[in-house]
């Protein structure tokens, strides 16, 4: 009993811990979560955790909350993955509470109003940054759908103000639509061999 | 009522923003700013700003801001269960998928349909925050004498920043805000 109750403890301080100290959010905490439950606590070994990153990356969501949730249920069942999502969401919903019931009075300082107005363009800066990243990407794939489904994406949201999601679910339909496709022509190419 | 209604926003928001890291901030955007007018778009930036400075994933983070804002503690609390209660259902289903069937190709082939998609979107959001420092909250417009030239020449000094140095984006934020302030102090 005594040592269940130390896992839960355990399992709350070190999820808690990682979402407090985790900026720039679902990319970086896998490898943190890596360094702490693999490397330090040896709950689980590196393919498990690997697994784990796959199963979060394919989930809707925060990525760090489906690594916990994951990783919670493997180390200590249904109370395990209810105590990590608790360590994992009370850091942020702490933190950005308390900068909201200061934020009517802050945004009213000039000082405040000014840096803001400073970092709006930093926002779009590092926003236009991530769509090079990843718009780089779909370009190099040199793929007519990819391209074609970018473009209408874009013009569905930006221009025709479409609910967004219904295009995750159109494009989503378009990538099983594909990759069903590429399936039967990688066995019709293995039957005629 | 109002509870119920953030509740059903935040569903949607964790339900539908796949892809990770940015991908939540155009479906928070649809959600907030333009379906239930909880923010304005110079708030839902301020967020965006707030939320790549703190600690957590953006969509929590945006669940306790605007439901804060809207309805107080209880407010942020039940946004925030809103945004990770289809992740349980869905983390739970892929989990047991993956360890039956070894693999999820299927799953993995739509996520790679949707990452045109998720850019486009992600660019969508980012293009409002850009014409919103550019030009104000009165939008685009051609006449020149509308343009913020400081914060044009602050976006570019940035967006070269982080191609060329690929610094940690919270510095360049926090530069821009910092130069930036001073200037329209100074003005």
């Amino acid at each position: 009993m005594n040592n269940k109750k130390h896992i839960y403890m355990k399992l709350f301080s070190s999820t808690f811990y990682l979402s407090a100290f985790t900026f720039g959010g679902g990319y970086v905490i896998i490898p943190l979560m890596q360094k702490k439950f693999v490397d330090d606590l040896k709950w689980i070994d590196e393919d498990e955790m690997l697994n784990l990153a796959a199963i979060a990356q394919s989930s809707p969501g925060a990525v760090a909350v489906n690594a916990s949730i994951l990783l919670g249920y493997r180390v200590a069942g249904i109370l395990g993955a209810f105590i990590s999502i608790l360590g994992t969401v009370l850091p942020p919903l702490i933190i950005i509470s308390i900068i909201s019931f200061f934020y009517t009075a802050f945004r009213e300082n000039i000082v405040v109003n000014a840096v803001l107005k400073g970092m709006q363009a930093g926002v779009a800066a590092v926003i236009a940054d991530v769509v090079l990243n990843l718009g780089g990407n779909v370009v190099k794939e040199k793929d007519l759908i990819s391209a074609f489904v970018m473009i209408s994406a874009f013009i569905a949201t930006f221009f025709l103000k479409i609910n967004v999601m219904y295009i995750i679910l159109v494009c989503g339909c378009i990538g099983a639509g594909k990759i069903m496709l590429q399936e039967r022509k990688n066995k019709k190419d293995g039957d005629s061999q | 009522m109002i509870l119920l209604k953030l509740f059903w926003s935040f569903f949607q928001i964790g339900m539908f923003s796949i892809g990770g890291g940015m991908a939540a901030m155009p479906l928070i955007q649809n959600q907030v700013v333009d379906l239930n007018h909880w923010l304005t778009l110079t708030e839902f930036t301020d967020l965006i700003t707030i939320a790549e400075m703190t600690p957590g994933p953006i969509a929590i983070n945006s669940a306790s801001f605007v439901g804060s804002r809207i309805a107080g503690l209880p407010g942020a609390i039940i946004a925030t269960i809103g945004c990770v209660f289809p992740s349980c259902v869905i983390v739970s289903l892929l989990a047991w998928v993956y360890y039956k069937y070894k693999g999820l190709t299927v799953v993995q082939g739509v996520l790679s349909g949707l990452r045109p998609a998720v850019v486009a979107l992600i660019a969508s959001a980012g293009l409002s925050i850009f014409i919103l420092a550019i030009w104000g909250e009165n939008g685009f417009s051609i006449n020149p004498e509308y343009i913020d030239y400081i914060s044009l020449l602050l976006f570019g000094t940035a967006v070269f920043t982080l191609r060329r140095w690929k610094p940690n984006p919270i510095f360049v934020m926090l530069g821009s805000g910092v130069i930036g302030g001073a200037i329209y102090l100074i003005k």
